[in-house]
């Protein structure tokens, strides 16, 4: 009797089993973390591409200020671009909506939603993520805030436009599409707390048998650490934006202080809130944000490392207790972009300390990836050019940082285009490599078929010289002391003249990384028909997504695995193929039993 | 392999829980992070302000204190809801689990006669930043008072009637709708002292 009745509920639950899917449930209300994340990644990289659009007509107006744009300038009509010349107002919309849309709509979703969705089931084993259609909700609840975001653009006055970090009083007085944002924004928060507590609940709790906590592969410490991080960082922005939505909506105070004055008028309000109080909730998410954004494509390159210098990683638990530290220690160095506030020597000197530990861990992680490069016999294909590249790139964003982290150095580069470069650097050439490194290599796993080569080297190479042509201009610029937001690029700064030239250097180079894109979007649908056919293992890989087929049907697995060892058991001596899968006894493994001894660090 | 997930309502022999009752507990830290900022915002904005409290003396502290018992009681009908889950009795379980929802109306009705009173004394979120606060925390755990009943109100009508089909799961069901409904009430004795008191 019971078991007629779970079979039956089986069934409802699962028709899939049973029945065909029309194609609504099974492309766009799928419960299956694979579909998920390929929703998950499409919706992020063309959120990516428009976010990117917006900064290329910035970069016009940077290069040339106050000239019409030709061809398409005039297609923006008469509240944005008069006579294809952008307004003042537009250029702040285009900055806002850039940084807002690339962070929180591109490569977040693209990180954590794409690849952790699509990747940490199957390397942990698993059949789905632990509530699939928790899953699918936070895809859709996303999607409707992107929709939320771009409606902006259309609202009276226009889309945000007090910068992606919202700043009050100026956001609070700001016209109309500043409620969109905040209402977005609050879709987003939402989407990403349903995602964190199923990431965290799937790798707890679905592991396959033998899969320790130190049999995972990197790049699932990674999503792991990462979801604590949306689980804990992001409420504080959800406090702040219910607050700036009071401050809008229902005209309180929680921002505003008493006898602000706005084009000459005295604002009537209650008075008597604290415009920093924002800037503290604003950061204490967006500063664990910045490892939101670092950290999975940190764990996508330690992949592709430890695959293509068929090697283990150097130092796996130092690479995950790193991983571990620096989602501790990234709650507590928010501050350190509040040194000019005025918050005080005592803030500040707590703040630039505990920024300075952190900084450690990263080295440390670094370091093990360069470290593993050691003695390996490395294959240059395009996931590992891309993840090579990310070593230094990432090596510059984190070294430009330490100036920013130290109150009497940031005290001279804060807002400046010095703080653009850095930050571009650690997201753009660092995390946005990683992301196509990891494109590139699970690629064959989603759809059978390989990249082509040939046109994956042609995309790195000018993509990496774009990307240095666009990023390393900033740091010289803001060295000299040209500060970022200003509409006109600096022309009217006296002390900005000698650097102008480098605007035009680096809006040809945003141009020429758009075309570099092509040969990859050429690739990536050319691929999906005339790639060369892949086997399910790739790559010759070790982890456990290799063992599903490619593309792995609902439910992944043929037989549940069992995992024997550690993760990177490549080259393993007295071995014929040159690694050794984590599903496969090896010699001398005895199997996955309860006492089996705790494996020692990959390299030790 | 099947697509059926595991541990759904079994615990994990090796981390001795079950899916859900993981998930709620995560849920619930991300919610302590949630009301956290909010009352670190209530400090700042609090120590920041020397004209703090206009408006705090038209607060019914009787109202609010026969509110902080009607929640209280609330939360020991929805364990003994849990416990007659535990023991598949229906009957008792439709009781205190319908005491549980019916209590969180009458917490709503009495905060809606509090709301109503402000208003009419043209007392709105714009009087004061205290007000601003008042309005927006109470404001914000109300709409949790409404979400948990809600999802109370569907266990115990539509949803009983798992209890024959899959007990244990059904369990779990109401365990973590009672954890989410002490966390509530939680949040509600800090809101208390805070406001009204402090």
């Amino acid at each position: 009797m019971v078991s007629d009745i779970q079979s039956e509920k089986l069934a409802h639950e699962h028709p899939e089993q049973h029945e065909e899917l029309g194609f609504l449930r099974k492309y766009w209300f799928s419960v299956d973390h694979k579909v998920i994340g390929i929703q998950y990644a499409i919706t992020a990289l063309l959120f990516l591409f428009f976010g990117f659009t917006l900064m290329m007509l910035m970069r016009w107006q940077l290069a040339y200020p106050g000239e019409p744009l030709p061809l398409i300038g005039s297609l923006f009509g008469e509240t944005r671009m008069p006579d294809g010349v952008m307004l003042p107002e537009f250029y702040n919309q285009l900055g806002a909506m850039h940084g807002t849309i690339m962070v929180f709509l591109g490569i977040v979703p693209l990180a954590v939603g794409g690849f952790g969705n699509y990747v940490v089931p199957l390397q942990i084993g698993a059949p789905d993520m632990a509530f699939p259609r928790l899953n699918m909700l936070s895809y859709h609840v996303y999607f409707w805030g992107g929709v939320i975001m771009l409606a902006s653009f259309f609202a009276p006055g226009g889309a945000a436009q007090a910068g992606w970090t919202s700043y009050p009083p100026l956001a609070n007085i700001n016209p109309v599409g500043q409620t969109f944002w905040i209402v977005g924004m609050l879709f987003l928060i939402l989407s990403s707390l349903l995602g964190a507590i199923n990431f965290i609940t799937t790798i707890v709790q679905l592991r396959a048998p033998g899969l320790t906590w130190f049999r995972l592969p990197f790049f699932v410490w990674a999503q792991f650490v990462t979801a604590f991080l949306l689980l804990l960082a992001f409420p504080a922005l959800q406090a702040g934006g219910i607050m700036q939505l009071m401050d809008r909506v229902a005209g309180t105070s929680f921002f505003m202080p008493e006898g602000l004055v706005v084009a000459g008028e005295v604002v009537e309000v209650s008075g008597g809130g604290s415009p920093l109080l924002w800037q503290h909730l604003f950061w204490f998410l967006a500063h664990p944000e910045v490892y939101v954004l670092i950290l999975p494509a940190m764990g996508i390159v330690g992949e592709v490392i430890a695959n293509n210098t068929r090697k283990p990683l150097w130092g796996y638990k130092a690479l995950v207790y790193s991983a571990l530290f620096i989602g501790f220690m990234s709650f507590i160095v928010w501050a350190h972009h509040m040194f000019l506030t005025g918050m005080g020597t005592v803030m500040s000197a707590f703040f630039q300390t505990t920024t300075m530990i952190i900084s450690i861990p990263s080295v440390i992680v670094l370091t093990c990836l360069i470290l593993s490069l050691w003695g390996g016999s490395i294959r240059f294909n395009t996931p590992m050019l891309f993840a090579l590249a990310f070593l230094p790139m990432f090596g510059i964003g984190g070294l430009t940082g330490l100036p920013l982290g130290l109150a009497s150095s940031d005290i001279h580069l804060h807002d400046t285009y010095y703080v653009i470069g850095h930050f571009h650097y650690v997201v753009a050439p660092g995390t946005i490599f990683g992301l196509f490194a990891g494109l590139y290599y699970w690629y064959p796993k989603a759809t059978g078929r390989y990249l082509s080569e040939g046109l994956g080297k042609i995309h790195f190479w000018l993509t990496l010289i774009f990307m240095n042509g666009v990023f390393f201009p900033m740091l010289v610029q803001g060295l000299q002391g040209v500060q970022r937001r200003l509409f006109d690029g600096g022309v009217t700064y006296a002390h900005a003249q000698d650097v102008l030239w480098l605007n035009e250097l680096m809006s040809f180079s945003a141009w020429g990384l758009a075309i570099a894109q092509v040969p990859f979007i050429w690739n990536f649908f050319a691929s999906l028909k005339t790639g060369r056919a892949a086997d399910r293992n790739a790559w010759g890989a070790t982890t456990l997504e290799w063992l599903a087929p490619s593309p792995p049907p609902h439910g992944n697995f043929v037989t549940e695995p069992t995992v024997y060892h550690d993760p990177y058991e490549y080259s393993v001596p007295g071995m014929e193929q040159d690694y050794l899968p984590q599903h496969e006894p090896g010699p001398g493994d005895e199997g996955p039993g309860e006492g089996a001894p705790e494996p020692q660090p990959a390299g030790a | 392999m099947s697509t059926a997930i595991p541990y759904t309502s079994e615990p994990r022999p090796d981390t001795g829980v079950h899916n859900v009752k993981l998930g709620i507990w995560l849920f619930l830290a991300s919610e302590v992070m949630l009301f956290g900022s909010l009352f670190a915002g209530y400090i700042l904005l609090r120590v920041g302000n020397p004209a703090w409290g206009a408006g705090q003396g038209e607060l019914s502290v009787p109202l609010a204190t026969l509110n902080t018992v009607v929640l209280i009681t609330s939360s020991v009908t929805m364990v003994l809801a849990w416990a007659a889950a535990m023991e598949l009795d229906k009957t008792k379980f439709r009781l205190f689990m319908g005491s549980t929802v019916g209590l969180g109306a009458v917490f709503l009705v009495i905060k809606y006669f509090e709301y109503s009173a402000k208003f009419h004394h043209g007392i709105f979120p714009d009087h004061s930043t205290f007000m601003a606060v008042y309005f927006t925390f109470t404001g914000l755990h109300a709409a949790h008072v409404v979400a948990g009943m809600v999802y109370n109100a569907y266990l115990w009508l539509p949803n009983a009637k798992m209890m024959d089909s899959d007990p244990r799961m059904f369990a779990n069901r109401v365990e973590a709708a009672g954890l989410f409904w002490h966390f509530v009430d939680l949040v509600w004795i800090f809101l208390f002292p805070v406001l009204y008191l402090l």
